[in-house]
């Protein structure tokens, strides 16, 4: 059961992620970052089947990081997220699609705070406000016991203070 | 072909495989072709590995009878004189696979592996099983596969001792052209990339991979009796640290724990369904569970190193005990910056039985205790 929360404001995107790594019904690791960093201003958080992340994820990441070593600039969020849609959906008619769940938020100089929702089936949403999974404390069967959470504004990315949520 | 550049392998094995035109090779030559377009077909931008066992696919379970359908009909349009479109056999459905396992878990071992200041330490149990009979009780599932870098196994025995061979292998060859190792991290990376294309498949092979990075002394003992690896002093760490840093810039390093990224112990968890995790302490198979609940109370960081091997041999032995699946012996590593130590085998069924008589011991003891404690407080 993963988490992925994004809320758009006037001018930032604050994003959070929960720090699980499961096996079946393991916890291999507590404190693993959903996150990643597509630039300067980008952010991309990603759950879903295990391998199918990180492969993707990180497919993207080094695509996104080429093109600013190819053309001198960054790729704006708005792009990196049509980009990412696209690759979702040429491989959604293959023999090897990828199920996974993505937010990416990130800050435009022109457009300002963006934050873009999609899904496994390659469906592409801008949004205000966002998430994937359960994030229920009260109500849910399953408690996630901590989560990353960061914030993106025109200064950047920064991280703010992991949450972690004690039982009540 | 050991000699031959990551980058170019592509190439050059379609060359190599059409000058082999005898019948025998043309079936392994379309399997080449096709795991070839899997992979580039996933992986634009991910190396292109020859992968040895894409030759043995046509030995795999049903799932590849579909798949050679789709397959030889693209290859009688590409090749008119490529023979028989059928594979020459399939084999039946493994064996293993037929009994449904209790729970979630179906890998049937214990292992375990954690850091602490003294290393890494590697345990596991030597239990085989195969349908619910033990198969062979003093197997190895601790591999070592380079002088610094232990992998622990878990899956199927054959699976993970092929592959094992296959990273040490290329392993080998990395460091051979770069004159320096690869770092857990980067084996880690490399193991994933090249298990990814049987994402899917029956392939079962989950593994963590215990090794210590950076700086090397040359004059380190090892009291290993396999073959030695010679490799020449690793001089700059700082380039692990750039591709450490290249290869995960998001935290993967920002974790709780204290380490260093570049140098020093390292473990990573990696898994055939594309799983890829580094951290601190991780135990795999049926009997994890039951090791957790042992690592998770225990195992810190300052850990003496006969306190930590005590705190494995303890969990394996209470995983063995509950779990059917693991049992009979186990196999302690210890890796440190001069490389692999191994101690004895120890057999769990003593370990059962010497703490049977401390039972009895202690019961007696406790409950002259109580009676002591009673009179003295009423």
């Amino acid at each position: 059961m993963e988490y992925l929360v994004g809320i758009q404001g006037p001018d930032f995107v604050l994003v959070a992620a929960d720090n699980v790594a499961a096996s079946s019904i393991i916890q291999m690791k507590h404190d693993y970052d959903k996150m990643f960093k597509l630039s300067e201003k980008i952010l991309l958080l990603c759950v879903g089947e295990a391998g199918d992340t990180v492969q993707f994820a990180e497919y993207i990441q080094k695509n996104v990081q080429l093109y600013k070593m190819r053309n001198g600039y960054e790729l704006s969020p708005a792009a990196a997220a049509n980009f990412t849609r696209k690759n979702l959906a040429d491989y959604l008619r293959s023999r090897t699609p990828y199920h996974v769940n993505l937010l990416l938020a990130g800050y435009d100089e022109t457009d300002g705070p963006g934050l873009y929702y999609m899904d496994y089936l390659s469906s592409l949403a801008k949004a205000p406000f966002a998430a994937h999974g359960y994030g229920l404390n009260k109500r849910f069967i399953l408690n996630l016991p901590s989560f990353t959470v960061r914030v993106i504004d025109k200064e950047g990315i920064h991280d703010l203070e992991n949450l972690t949520l004690g039982a009540k | 072909m050991a000699l031959e550049n990551f980058c170019n392998f592509h190439d050059i094995l379609e060359d190599q495989v059409t000058t082999d035109r005898s019948a025998v090779f043309q079936t392994k030559k379309t399997l080449h072709t096709y795991s070839s377009d899997l992979a580039l077909g996933k992986s634009r931008s991910l190396f292109h590995f020859y992968i040895p066992v894409s030759e043995y696919l046509d030995e795999s379970p049903i799932q590849f009878g579909q798949i050679s359908a789709i397959q030889s009909a693209a290859v009688s349009s590409e090749e008119p004189c490529s023979a028989s479109s059928c594979l020459p056999y399939s084999l039946p459905f493994a064996s293993s696979q037929s009994v449904p396992p209790p729970f979630p878990m179906s890998h049937g071992t214990t292992t375990l592996a954690f850091i602490f200041q003294g290393g890494v330490l590697a345990a596991a149990d030597t239990r085989s099983s195969c349908s619910g009979l033990v198969a062979c009780p003093a197997s190895q599932k601790v591999l070592p596969i380079h002088s610094h870098l232990v992998g622990t196994t878990s899956g199927t025995s054959a699976d993970c001792a092929l592959w094992k061979r296959i990273l040490a292998r290329e392993l080998r060859l990395y460091q051979l052209r770069h004159g320096r190792r690869l770092s857990t991290g980067g084996a880690a990376k490399l193991l994933s990339h090249m298990l990814h294309p049987f994402k899917g498949t029956e392939l079962c092979v989950a593994a963590t991979l215990c090794g210590w990075d950076g700086e090397e002394r040359n004059d380190g003992r090892h009291d290993h009796q396999k073959k030695e690896m010679d490799f020449s002093s690793c001089e700059k760490t700082s380039e692990i640290c750039e591709e450490e840093k290249f290869v995960s810039p998001t935290s993967e390093q920002r974790l709780v724990s204290e380490k260093p990224s570049c140098s020093g112990p390292s473990l990573v968890y990696v898994c055939s369904d594309g799983t890829r995790l580094k951290g601190t302490l991780f135990s795999v198979g049926s009997g994890s569970p039951y090791a957790y609940s042992i690592l998770d109370q225990e195992v810190h960081w300052g850990l003496t190193v006969n306190k930590a091997v005590s705190v494995a041999r303890e969990a394996v032995y209470r995983a063995t005990h509950r779990d059917a699946y693991s049992g009979n012996c186990v196999d302690v590593f210890h890796v440190t910056s001069k490389g692999w130590t191994r101690r004895n085998r120890e057999d769990l069924k003593e370990e059962y039985y010497r703490e049977k008589e401390r039972q009895k011991q202690e019961g007696r003891g406790r409950k002259q205790k109580q009676e002591a404690t009673l009179s003295v407080k009423t």
